[in-house]
């Protein structure tokens, strides 16, 4: 039992800390339904991962990044407006989700698992799955965080200076199928923006400096995930939406609580 | 004789069908001020645009010379407000930037104290500072001003013009600058280039405003005498109505063709 709570707590600090930083750019970049979208679409990378009997997580990744470059490029075509687009989007992946799950007869898929998320079911290899997608997004957000920033303030002057826009929007992009990727056993398609936004939204109200958001929502991620699994133990609630509900409390307390801002 | 920057050769850009820019031919050289004026949806910031590679001409062809370095002041910034972000980190964004160098340009802008001002709280004024400062750092032999002075009382506008002038003279880069309010642009100006599609008439600022071509699209100069500073010569009386009477003959008989050769 020990032995589970740790495993669960180690997994859920690992998403938490990656989310943070990640969720600040998604925030600042007005990306929330964008994650939303790659995020519904994650069970029909588990499905289809089931079908082709390739690697989960790398099936998941594939398809996020597959659909934000087809996003991308119905988005520059100016078809539809784009929120109406990712409401297309979002819901017809999750229903094609759970259409080609419901085909799988020979696999027993928990379906639940994947909506919610069941961080008490994370296992050895999920734990060493987060630890290295962890680093690998934290490695690449600190080597390109200058540029990230620059693409994140202004595409215009980042471009006439220079940056090369395209290639960073579609890094972020990745880093957000990485992020999905990783966090999708603990709290579920459903719910993964909400641990990348909640903890940014909050950090957002001490911060007076990009680094200091991005840091703050990795700690304030890693308090919610703390305090979800305790009160998850405690009364028997089901872990993803515990740890969305404590982000969403400790939210309430940053902006009702005059708390000072950092300089 | 002093480097030419850019040339634009008979740039035309159309979208959809509809032609926006067509056949604009313009250079800026080095220590040259080039004043862009022309009406709302003449196609100016389309032909800065272009210059600065965030669209595509659809003709011709823009030839940089290959030392050319941009600094670009944009119309406005606007960052969102859930994005902390101080003057000073806002700068150093600047690709490949000196930080040592932050401090010093903010303090020749007279704005060494918003160093740790949030971006969010700066005045209409201090803003456009502030994106003359990014301009800057970028190291540039050419400075791109689009509307510079948007949103900035009077009194600021001169005294922005004033820097930028001063700036001219001190690094010797080229200025193309965008207005559409040109009666404060025009004592600073090298090189008025009026255009609304095409180029309708360029040359000295005196030449420009003693053109028909211009005066049909902003009217008569000195018309409103409380917001012209600029000094400006009568080359042309009014009658009771207000409308001009030629003086000189010919001075308002000449057609666009007459005015290109610049």
């Amino acid at each position: 039992m020990l032995d589970l709570l740790l495993r669960a707590l180690l997994g859920g600090l690992g998403v938490a800390a990656v989310a943070g930083p990640l969720g600040a750019f998604v925030v600042w970049r007005r990306m929330a339904y964008f994650g939303d979208t790659l995020a519904h679409s994650a069970l029909l990378g588990v499905a289809l991962g089931f079908l082709l009997d390739i690697n989960l997580n790398l099936a998941i990744i594939v398809l996020c990044v597959g659909l934000a470059l087809v996003l991308v490029t119905l988005q520059k075509k100016h078809i539809i407006a784009t929120d109406t687009l990712l409401g297309i989007l979002a819901h017809s992946a999750l229903s094609l989700g759970l259409v080609a799950v419901s085909f799988l007869d020979n696999i027993r898929i928990d379906l639940m698992a994947y909506l919610f998320g069941d961080l008490l079911a994370i296992n050895q290899a999920d734990v060493y799955w987060i630890y290295g997608g962890g680093f690998a997004v934290i490695a690449l957000l600190v080597t390109f965080w200058k540029p990230l920033l620059a693409v994140t303030v202004n595409e215009e002057l980042a471009k006439v200076e220079g940056y090369p826009v395209e290639a960073i929007r579609l890094l972020l992009m990745l880093l957000v199928a990485l992020v999905i990727a990783v966090a999708m056993k603990i709290v579920g398609v459903l719910l993964i923006t909400s641990l990348m936004i909640i903890p940014a939204a909050t950090a957002r109200k001490l911060s007076s400096t990009p680094v200091q958001m991005a840091s703050f929502a990795s700690l304030i991620g890693c308090l919610a995930v703390c305090g979800g699994l305790w009160a998850s133990y405690r009364w028997d609630t089901p872990t993803g939406p515990s740890v969305v509900v404590c982000a969403a409390l400790l939210f309430l307390i940053a902006y009702t609580l005059p708390f000072k801002r950092l300089r | 004789m002093s480097k030419r920057l850019v040339a634009f050769d008979k740039i035309g850009i159309s979208f959809d069908g509809r032609v926006l820019l067509e056949n604009i031919d313009m250079t800026i050289s080095e220590g040259e001020i080039v004043t862009l004026i022309g009406p709302n949806g003449s196609g100016k910031s389309t032909l800065i645009r272009t210059l600065l590679g965030l669209q595509e001409a659809t003709s011709g062809e823009i030839v940089r010379h290959k030392t050319l370095r941009i600094g670009y002041m944009p119309q406005k910034l606007h960052i969102d407000p859930t994005l902390p972000l101080t003057v000073k980190h806002f700068l150093a964004l600047v690709r490949g930037v000196d930080k040592q160098q932050i401090l010093p340009t903010l303090e020749k802008l007279g704005i060494g104290h918003l160093l740790k001002s949030q971006v969010h709280v700066l005045s209409g004024g201090e803003t456009q500072r502030v994106l003359l400062a990014r301009a800057l750092l970028n190291r540039p032999n050419l400075l791109v001003l689009d509307e510079p002075v948007q949103g900035v009382d009077v009194n600021g506008q001169v005294e922005l013009y004033n820097l930028i002038e001063n700036i001219r003279n001190e690094l010797n880069c080229g200025v193309l600058m965008v207005s559409h309010d040109l009666h404060l642009v025009m004592a600073k100006t090298d090189t008025v280039v009026c255009i609304n599609q095409h180029v309708c008439c360029s040359g000295s600022p005196q030449h420009v405003t003693g053109h028909p071509a211009y005066q049909a699209l902003f009217g008569v100069p000195g018309a409103d005498e409380s917001i012209a500073i600029y000094a400006h010569q009568h080359d042309h009386v009014h009658d009771e109505h207000g409308s001009i009477v030629s003086e000189g003959g010919d001075a308002h008989g000449h057609d666009h063709s007459h005015c290109n050769h610049h």
